[in-house]
C-alpha cells in the first residue's frame, strides 16, 4: 500500500481561453504519503486538483488516481477519492449531522446514521451535531468538511488549501487530522500557499510555478537547493502598517502622541 | 452510471426539500405577490373590466396561477446558483453519484414548492369568491397543465441558475416571465388591445394556457386552445431541458 503509486500525473496541460495555466505538469504521489503542492495564487494548484477529481477535463497529458485513468474511468476515480475544496463545502442549512448522513447516503453506505455519529464524535462535533452548519465557526466548519470527506474511507483525499482563513488553533487541528489520515494509510494531496504548512505536513513537496513543477522533493532536498546562508545589512524602512500601528497604539496610551503626530504632519 | 439515479435523486431532493421546510418564507413570498395582484385586480381594477359572463375572479385566476409559477421558479435558479457558489455542488460532482441527479433534485423540489404555493393561492381565491363547477377530470387536466408549465419554466430556471454570474442575475430572468401574463388574455380580453399588442397577446404561450384553464374551470369546451397550450409547454420543456443539459455537461466536463 505504502509503496504503490497512488497518483501519477504526466504532461498535464490545461488552458482557459488564451491563458495557458498548466503547461505540462508531472508528479507521482506514493500511496499513504502526504504530498504538498505549493504555489502562489493563480499558479494552477486548484486546476490540478479539479482535473484529478474529475471536475475539469484536461487538454493534454494523462493522469491516474488509485490506478484508474481520470478520463476513461472517471466513475472509478470518484469511488476512490474525496475532495475538500477551497471553501468548506458544507450545506449550511442542514445540521452537521444531516450533512454527514447526506454524504453517507450518496456514497450508498449502510447505516448512515451510525457513520455520522461516529464522525461527529471523532471530530469533537457531537454537541454541535444538531445545529445548522451555518452557525459553525470557521474551524468547526472545516472539521465538518473534512469529516464529510472521510466517509466511505476513500484511499485518496484531495485537500485544496485546507487551512486558508482558519485561526491558528483551527489550523493545528486540521494538521493533526491530516497526519492521522496519512498514518492510517490514506494518500493525501494537499495544496497550500503557506510554506510552513508544507514543511509541517508533507513527505514530499512540489512547487508549481508558471504551469510547471519546478521543484519536487523532500523538505531536506529542497533545503539543499537554497544557497548557503549569508549575512547582509539591509536598511529597514517602516511599512505603512508599522506606521499605522505606531500612531494608533500611541494614541491609546498617552497624549504624548499628539505632539508626535503634529510633528510628523508638519514635515 | 445510472444505477443509482433514482436513489441519488431521492436523497438530493430530500435535501433541498429540507431547505424549503427550514425557510418556508420562499413558499410564502412566492404566494404573496400573486395574491396581492389578485386582490388589487379583483377589488380595484376588476369592476371596470368587462369579462362578459365570467365573474372577474373566475376570469383572472388562471393568469394568477401562471404568475405564481413564474415567481416560484426564480427560487430554483437561486438555489441552484447558491449550490454552485458554495462548493457543495463540486463535492457532489466529485462523488460516485449519478451526475444529473443534482439537477433533477432541484427540478423535483421546484415542482413540490410550486404545488404548495398554487394550493395556497387557489385557497385564497376561494375565500375571495372564486367558484367552479369543475369535476375531478377537469381539475386533473388543470393540474396536468400547471405541472407541465412548471416543469417547462423550471428547466428555464435551471439554465439561468447554471449560467448566472451573480445572485441577482440568477433570479432576474423571471421578471419578464412574471410580466408575460399581463400582455395576454389573463386580465383583460385581447380584443380591447391595439392590433399589434393584441397580435402578440394572442400568439404568446400564456394566452392559450390561460384560456384552457379558464374553460376547464367554467366547464366549457376547450377547443384547440388545449393543443396549442400543450404544444407550447412541451416545446419550451424540450428545448429548455436539452439546453440546460448541454450547459450542465459543459460545466462539469
Amino acid at each position: 500500500m505504502t509503496t504503490a503509486t497512488a497518483i501519477r500525473v504526466q504532461g498535464l496541460e490545461k488552458s482557459f481561453k488564451d491563458v495557458h495555466v498548466l503547461r505540462g505538469v508531472d508528479f507521482d504521489v506514493a500511496g499513504g504519503s502526504i504530498f504538498a503542492l505549493l504555489g502562489s495564487n493563480g499558479a494552477g494548484k486548484t486546476t490540478v486538483i479539479k482535473i484529478l477529481s474529475t471536475l475539469l477535463a484536461k487538454d493534454a497529458g494523462s493522469a491516474e488516481v488509485a490506478g484508474f485513468d481520470i478520463s476513461t474511468q472517471p466513475q472509478s476515480v470518484r469511488e476512490s477519492i474525496s475532495l475538500t475544496g477551497q471553501f468548506a463545502a458544507v450545506d449550511e442549512i442542514l445540521t452537521g449531522r444531516e450533512n454527514l448522513v447526506l454524504i453517507a447516503q450518496l456514497r450508498h453506505l449502510k447505516n448512515p446514521a451510525k457513520i455520522a455519529d461516529g464522525l461527529l464524535a471523532r471530530f469533537s462535533l457531537t454537541e454541535a451535531g444538531g445545529r445548522r452548519a451555518g452557525t459553525y465557526s470557521g474551524g468547526m466548519r472545516r472539521r465538518l468538511d473534512i469529516a464529510m470527506s472521510l466517509i466511505g474511507n476513500p484511499p485518496v483525499i484531495f485537500l485544496d488549501e485546507p487551512t486558508t482563513g482558519l485561526d491558528p488553533q483551527a489550523r493545528l487541528e486540521v494538521w493533526q487530522t491530516v497526519k492521522e489520515l496519512a498514518a492510517g494509510g490514506t494518500t493525501v494531496l494537499l495544496t497550500t500557499q503557506y510554506l510552513d504548512e508544507a514543511e509541517q505536513l508533507a513527505d514530499r513537496i512540489a512547487i508549481l510555478h508558471q504551469g510547471r513543477i519546478i521543484v519536487n522533493g523532500t523538505l531536506a532536498e529542497l533545503k539543499q537547493l537554497l544557497p548557503a546562508a549569508k549575512v547582509e545589512y539591509v536598511e529597514k524602512q517602516p511599512t505603512l502598517e508599522e506606521v499605522f500601528l505606531a500612531i494608533v497604539g500611541d494614541d491609546n496610551k498617552s497624549d504624548g502622541s499628539a505632539i508626535e503626530r503634529t510633528a510628523s504632519t508638519d514635515k | 452510471m445510472t444505477t443509482h439515479f433514482s436513489g441519488d435523486t431521492a436523497v438530493l431532493t430530500g435535501r433541498s426539500l429540507r431547505h424549503i421546510l427550514r425557510s418556508p418564507d420562499t413558499i410564502i413570498t412566492t404566494a404573496v405577490t400573486p395574491v396581492a395582484i389578485m386582490i388589487l385586480f379583483v377589488f380595484v381594477f376588476g369592476g371596470a373590466i368587462d369579462t362578459g359572463s365570467y365573474s372577474y375572479i373566475d376570469y383572472m385566476l388562471p393568469g394568477i396561477l401562471l404568475i405564481t409559477i413564474a415567481s416560484g421558479i426564480a427560487y430554483t435558479a437561486y438555489r441552484l446558483f447558491m449550490d454552485m457558489q458554495g462548493g457543495i455542488f463540486e463535492r457532489f460532482q466529485s462523488m460516485p453519484i449519478a451526475r444529473s441527479s443534482a439537477l433533477w433534485a432541484h427540478v423535483l423540489t421546484s415542482l413540490v414548492a410550486n404545488t404548495i404555493s398554487l394550493v395556497i393561492v387557489i385557497g385564497v381565491a376561494f375565500i375571495m369568491g372564486f367558484r367552479t363547477g369543475a369535476g375531478v377530470l377537469a381539475w386533473l387536466a388543470v393540474a396536468g397543465i400547471l405541472i407541465l408549465f412548471t416543469l417547462a419554466l423550471t428547466w428555464l430556471a435551471v439554465i439561468a441558475g447554471l449560467s448566472a454570474k451573480t445572485v441577482d442575475g440568477a433570479s432576474a430572468f423571471s421578471y419578464p416571465l412574471i410580466f408575460l401574463p399581463f400582455i395576454s388574455s389573463a386580465f383583460v380580453p385581447t380584443d380591447t388591445m391595439p392590433a399589434p399588442v393584441a397580435w402578440f397577446a394572442e400568439n404568446q404561450p400564456v394566452t392559450p394556457i390561460v384560456n384552457t384553464i379558464r374553460d376547464l374551470f367554467a366547464q366549457q369546451p376547450v377547443g384547440d386552445d388545449i393543443w396549442i397550450a400543450l404544444a407550447w409547454c412541451v416545446g419550451i420543456l424540450v428545448v429548455a431541458y436539452f439546453a440546460a443539459m448541454a450547459i450542465y455537461r459543459r460545466k462539469i466536463s
